[in-house]
């Protein structure tokens, strides 16, 4: 893909919070909504990181850090894995997709909108009054599957629909993302032995591990490790994988449904805030808009990388 | 001696019927099936059941994807592990999003008795009633919790089913009950006063209204078997046709049936209100004492009649 489609930012700068249409000044990519090589992968997921940045930068509010961490898996998971139609939202033999972690829709909507799922000006409403794009996930959004924002709680919706799917006889496949910090909350545990316990090989839940939740680093926080083998305890087919690396993401995602008669957990190991230098492994941006001098350094940064 | 039947036998049994009738029907339990009789259904359609234990957050959860699969979801446990232990669950994961959820829950209030405070569910009706688009029924016997359970299999959007643990009166002799969401029934009439009760509570507003008729006092009992949506024209032609109300509810005073009416006479029709409800946690003990020692039997409603008739003026 020509580089020049992934430019055209330039007139944004330092005017995120402005409440004018952005439309003339939203980025265009035009890609094919499924792309089956993953080395064509790279410059979507930076265009992502970039749209991620001015969706929370058009809101002035938002949670970058983990959203630029998720960048590669739900790119893998959206332009390359999972059988979905943007223009047939609630299609019943769709992939299901939860994102447990449902302060990071910057990410999750930026996917969605290139997709095809609304219009990608619809971005620079984001977690404005009368936008179907909230602050974290509801189902208002086309595309979105799970009313989320609550730690804790999207790993058990998906064995809800993977239940669902099996007493279908459908042979969707459900994902959940997960983050780290998130794995302090009991219902995930809850959530994952009923999953091992109905056997749900249809169920694949992603573990963003980027270190870093709310106020500090997760090992400051509540230690987590082991947490592989807390999963494989907890019987899952348990995976790790560098969550930067869109080939082993996607090798690992399908290697996961080889594995019959359990849940499979893939432990994608990243850094909060990636592509930016200043927002790498920085607490301070899980849940703050970068300024106008921050999202100018910020863009300029993803227009160098190859 | 009054008839009295079990609430949660009778729905375990219709749930049966309404799982060969509706085959999107799955339920969903926490160890605790045998008390809730959703065994039943287990051995009836095994392929539509799951125990997920003592996990209520969970089950929550997991109703919801089903929901939002296309199935329609029961929930059943006891109350305050299916309300306060979840409620963030049934927040976000339900009500936000508006699923078709049905939570039908026993062991409600102090009539659950023995097992005491910690398992006698007082607040559910106002962490119900609080959670936006919740469909809420209290039903007044075993005759009413059947239809109830049918509407909640056939409405779309989330519904919770309040029942007791103990056998309780009928209420609805043999003309039946017409129960339909949201439309209050008017068991006895009487110009004087009226008795707006719900769940076990109406037999008892019955027995009160009966005991008032011999002193010469005419009392209309209003079954108000659907807290939200609220029947408000029952209520307010109450205040109207008879000027004084009081409320009977086996629940905590703040946040149920009584909060409930007095928020639409304060708004509509402001009337003389009294409030037979719980003040307080109660304690162990076998369930009639309790509903004396608490203030909740046909005297004590008797009395707040006749307090309420005399700030009539």
């Amino acid at each position: 893909m020509p580089e020049e489609h992934f430019s055209p930012m330039a007139s944004v700068s330092g005017g995120q919070a402005s409440a004018a249409p952005v439309a003339d000044v939203w980025p265009t990519l035009g890609v094919p909504f499924l792309l089956r090589n993953p080395r064509d992968l790279g410059p979507l997921a930076r265009h992502l990181r970039r749209q991620v940045l001015l969706t929370i930068a058009a809101a002035n509010s938002g949670h970058p850090g983990g959203s630029l961490s998720a960048v590669e898996i739900m790119t893998a998971l959206y332009f390359c894995l999972m059988r979905h139609d943007p223009r047939n939202p609630h299609w019943p033999d769709r992939d299901r997709f939860v994102l447990s972690k449902g302060h990071c829709t910057p990410i999750l909507y930026s996917v969605l909108a290139e997709c095809g799922y609304f219009p990608r000006e619809e971005l620079a409403t984001f977690r404005r009054i009368n936008s179907r794009l909230q602050g974290h996930a509801h189902i208002m959004a086309p595309g979105v599957d799970a009313s989320t924002g609550s730690l804790g709680q999207g790993l058990s919706f998906g064995v809800g629909a993977a239940l669902a799917g099996r007493l279908e006889r459908k042979n969707y496949r459900v994902y959940v993302l997960l983050g780290d910090g998130e794995c302090d909350e009991g219902q995930v545990w809850e959530a994952a032995m009923s999953a091992a316990h109905y056997r749900l090989d249809n169920l694949i839940a992603i573990v963003d591990r980027n270190r870093i939740q709310n106020d500090r680093f997760t090992d400051e926080v509540m230690e987590l490790e082991p947490l592989a083998d807390k999963w494989r305890a907890f019987r899952w087919n348990t995976l790790e994988v560098d969550g930067h690396n869109i080939e082993q993401v996607l090798g690992a995602l399908k290697a996961a449904p080889q594995e019959k008669g359990r849940p499979t957990v893939i432990i994608a190991h990243t850094v909060k805030g990636k592509g930016v230098s200043f927002m790498e492994n920085n607490p301070d941006f899980h849940g703050r808009a970068p300024t106008p001098t921050e999202l100018e350094r910020a863009l300029k940064e993803l227009e160098g990388v190859g | 001696m009054v008839a009295t039947a079990s609430s949660r036998e009778a729905y375990g049994k219709a749930l049966v019927e309404l799982g060969r009738e509706f085959p999107n029907i799955v339920v969903l339990g926490g160890d605790l099936n045998k008390s809730t009789f959703t065994t039943l259904f287990a051995q009836e359609h095994p392929e539509r059941f799951f125990d997920f234990g003592p996990a209520e957050q969970n089950i929550l959860g997991v109703a919801a994807g089903l929901a939002m699969s296309g199935k329609i979801p029961f929930v059943s446990t006891f109350v305050v592990f299916g309300t306060s232990r979840a409620y963030d669950q049934l927040r976000v994961s339900v009500a936000q999003p508006h699923l078709n959820v049905k939570l039908v829950l026993t062991h409600a209030g102090i009539l659950t008795g023995e097992d005491g405070m910690s398992a006698q569910g007082i607040e559910d009706l106002a962490l119900m009633c609080a959670l936006p688009g919740f469909t809420v029924v209290v039903p007044a016997d075993a005759a009413e919790t059947v239809h109830a359970v049918r509407a909640a299999a056939e409405t779309q959007g989330p519904f919770y089913v309040r029942l007791s643990r103990p056998a309780t009166p009928l209420v609805h002799g043999d003309t039946g009950c017409s129960f339909r969401i949201g439309k209050a029934e008017v068991l006895r009439d009487g110009r004087d006063a009226t008795i707006v009760a719900c769940g076990s509570m109406v037999a008892t507003a019955l027995e009160a209204a009966q005991t008032l008729q011999s002193e010469g006092v005419g009392c209309r009992v209003i079954n108000m078997h659907t807290l939200a949506p609220l029947d408000e024209e029952a209520v307010v032609r109450a205040a109207e046709e008879t000027g004084a109300l009081v409320t009977a509810e086996e629940h905590y005073v703040h946040g149920g049936l009584g909060s409930l009416v007095a928020q639409t006479l304060a708004l509509h029709h402001p009337t003389p209100l009294e409030m037979v409800a719980l003040h307080g946690y109660a304690e162990s003990g076998k369930p009639e004492l309790l509903l004396e020692k608490y203030g909740l039997t046909a005297p004590y409603v008797a009395q707040a009649a006749r307090r309420v008739l005399r700030r009539k003026g």
